[in-house]
């Protein structure tokens, strides 16, 4: 492929991204007219998830290694936006702006936090790799509990969120709804075209065979430490939005609970789906909210957790693959053919659209 | 003697007992590891169970007012029995359906059975934490050296002692412990001679957990307040210790769990007792970075 038809093909898959975004800001204004602020909240959560599982899937579904600690490095990047965010030297920038880039600064910081920990542990497999990433999971939570900087065990307060750009009519909401579509969007832009890359066949070559992979001349630990920093990253972005739509940190959060979390999120999805991670984020932030909620108010006993690993299990035992197991929305026969009918509608050609995005399924 | 000297003494002493109960906890791990290749991440909630059942019969049979080896035992005997069938209905309802399954999901099912026993349990008991039954009175026994050896250290050292002599009793003299060494050895070739291996891992559930219950009834005595979210971190810590020892390996745990547990003791001693619980983290990474196989394990070497 030419560097120009490349960058051709570039410029032409940028107006989904940006249209997606768009239409999510859409929903957002139909989101804070219609419903109340509760209800609000919990849509901010559902993009926080799915930065999460999307991230954590690149790892554990794409590249085959089996994280227990994604929660530290959404600690990592949550402690150091809401850090920088309350520093005065910040304050110098716009409003909007500037929360907008708080959570590339969270995702850097996930980032060094991943390279850390990934360049010694990613050497070890299985099991011995999950039970040492829990322990550095575990390790950031208890030095951040240590860490007097911010806030200790009373964790932190009163960190500053948008407050929206009210000239052109951005509420402080819709404006942290912009920002947290913006970067949803981007993570799962980014994280798709990364795995659908060369660089990213070298990942799922990993998952597929370590041993093989490592005979065809593949550097299995630095694509491994590569898979990590980046999945760290976006979690460390995942993480900044949290802590400027809750408002508050404590170490408690961060617990091995919440990497158990996002891991039943990318488990019940499918490991190695995107579509299935974000289906499965958006349905467990909405259930315990919307559904259990109501039912922990009659019977006065919150089963949360106890359905979910009930879920779990029967999953593993039923169902190992998940809902989706590897396949994402445009592997389905029906959207293929709804692709077909609309790029007929369209009056152009098939062909050239199926060629664009090609699917792991056909890599394994 | 110095005073410092003495309180050196004391730490130590807290340090074997308090690492008694991480090797009996860690025994379970390493067996069901060194036979199956999996991270039983539902042991501490075994643990946990072991430690209500405990509870339970106590307060039924009013045992806490009539303190006495003989309520201890009815306890121990109590817990046995709860953690042996808990044990064996979850090896039977949710390991044995995915033995031939990727390590990945019967890894992911154990850390589901894990929080559902957790969670389940805060449902069925509360989550407030609850009394254990005082069975054996905490007093001074004899004092060497100004060091206070108290009943209770005494009982936990020479229990776990007991369990860990009578487990290698077992391990190395019995018809079901040649199975099951056979098993963790090569575990098709041991079928072939004539092994119900489905059976040898059911065997080994239930010593596991039995050692957990022990494990549970001594942690009641001497810290009394239990709780659903008790096994929790012990459980990790335990792990950590199998995997300090050489997973798989029996003398391992032990020694992982002795050694743990005087480190954590020393550390809180002398050093800073916040940092107490990522201790266990910090030396279980730095012994798998360095010898991944543990201090007494045997490397593995990988076949193509």
């Amino acid at each position: 492929m030419t560097d120009q038809r490349a960058r051709g093909l570039f410029y032409r898959s940028l107006p989904s991204p940006f249209l997606a975004t768009v239409a999510l800001v859409l929903v957002g204004l139909i989101i804070e007219n219609s419903t109340n602020a509760y209800t609000q909240d919990v849509v901010l959560w559902i993009f926080t998830n799915i930065i999460l599982a999307v991230s954590l899937n690149l790892v554990s579904g794409f590249t085959g290694q089996f994280s227990l600690g994604h929660a530290g490095f959404m600690a990592v990047g949550a402690y150091l936006s809401a850090w920088c965010s309350l520093r005065p030297e910040f304050q110098a920038l716009p409003d909007p702006l500037r929360f907008t880039l708080l959570p590339a600064i969270g995702g850097l910081g996930a980032a060094a936090a991943g390279y850390i920990v990934g360049l010694p542990s990613l050497r070890l497999r299985g099991d011995y790799l999950a039970i040492v990433t829990l322990g550095f999971g575990e390790i950031i939570r208890v030095t951040l509990l240590n860490t007097e900087a911010v806030g200790g065990a009373r964790g932190l307060n009163r960190i500053p969120a948008t407050e929206g750009w009210l000239e052109i009519g951005l509420s402080p909401y819709l404006a942290q709804f912009s920002i947290a579509s913006f970067w949803t969007v981007l993570t799962i832009t980014a994280l798709w075209r990364i795995v659908h890359s060369q660089k990213g066949r070298i990942f799922l070559s990993v998952r597929e065979d370590e041993i093989a992979a490592e005979a065809m001349g593949v550097n299995v630990t630095q694509a491994k430490v590569r898979a990590f920093v980046i999945s760290a990253f976006f979690a460390g972005v995942g993480g900044s939005l949290f802590a400027h739509s809750v408002k508050y940190l404590s170490p408690a959060t961060f617990s091995f609970t919440k990497s158990v979390d996002i891991i039943i999120m990318i488990v019940l999805g499918g490991m190695g789906s995107f579509t299935g991670s974000v289906i499965a984020a958006i349905f467990i932030t909405l259930i315990p909210e919307f559904v259990l909620r109501p039912v922990q108010e009659i019977t006065k006993v919150d089963l949360r957790m106890v359905i979910y690993s009930l879920i779990l299990i029967l999953f593993m035992i039923m169902r190992p693959a998940g809902l989706l197991g590897t396949r994402e929305w445009n592997d389905f026969a029906w959207v293929k053919r709804l692709q077909l009918i609309l790029s007929r509608l369209l009056n152009r050609e098939a062909k050239d659209d199926s060629s664009n995005t090609p699917s792991p399924s056909e890599v394994s | 003697m110095e005073a410092s000297q003495q309180e050196f003494l004391q730490h130590l002493l807290n340090g074997v007992t308090l690492g008694s109960i991480y090797a009996l906890i860690a025994l379970g791990y390493t067996m069901v590891y060194g036979i199956l290749q999996l991270i039983n991440f539902a042991h501490s909630e075994v643990y946990m169970m072991g430690a209500f059942a405990a509870y339970y019969t106590g307060r039924t049979l009013q045992l806490d007012q009539s303190p006495g080896i003989l309520s201890f035992l009815i306890l121990l005997i109590a817990a046995i029995v709860a953690c042996s069938v808990l044990g064996l209905t979850i090896e039977r309802l949710a390991y044995r359906p995915l033995r031939k399954a990727p390590k990945l999901n019967i890894l992911i099912t154990a850390i589901g059975v894990s929080l559902l026993l957790q969670y389940s349990a805060q449902v069925i008991f509360g989550a407030e934490p609850k009394l254990f039954p005082e069975v054996i009175a905490d007093r001074t026994l004899f004092t060497v050296a100004e060091v206070e050896v108290r009943t209770l250290d005494i009982t936990i050292f020479l229990v776990g002692t007991l369990a860990m002599g009578g487990l290698h009793f077992l391990i190395h003299q019995t018809r079901l412990g040649m199975a099951m060494r056979a098993v963790s050895v090569n575990g098709p070739v041991a079928s072939l001679m004539g092994i119900n291996v489905d059976r040898i891992i059911m065997w080994t559930f239930v010593v596991g957990s039995s050692l957990a219950a022990v494990g549970s009834v001594l942690v009641g005595l001497k810290y009394p307040k239990i709780d659903p979210l008790m096994g929790m971190l012990i459980g990790i810590k335990a792990f950590v210790a199998a995997v300090l020892g050489g997973i798989g390996s029996l003398p391992g745990a032990m020694l992982g769990g002795i050694f743990l547990g005087l480190s954590e003791e020393m550390v809180v001693a002398y050093l800073s007792s916040t940092y107490r619980d990522a201790l266990a983290f910090g030396i279980l990474i730095v012994v798998l970075l360095f010898r991944p196989a543990g201090l007494m394990g045997t490397p593995v070497k990988e076949k193509v």
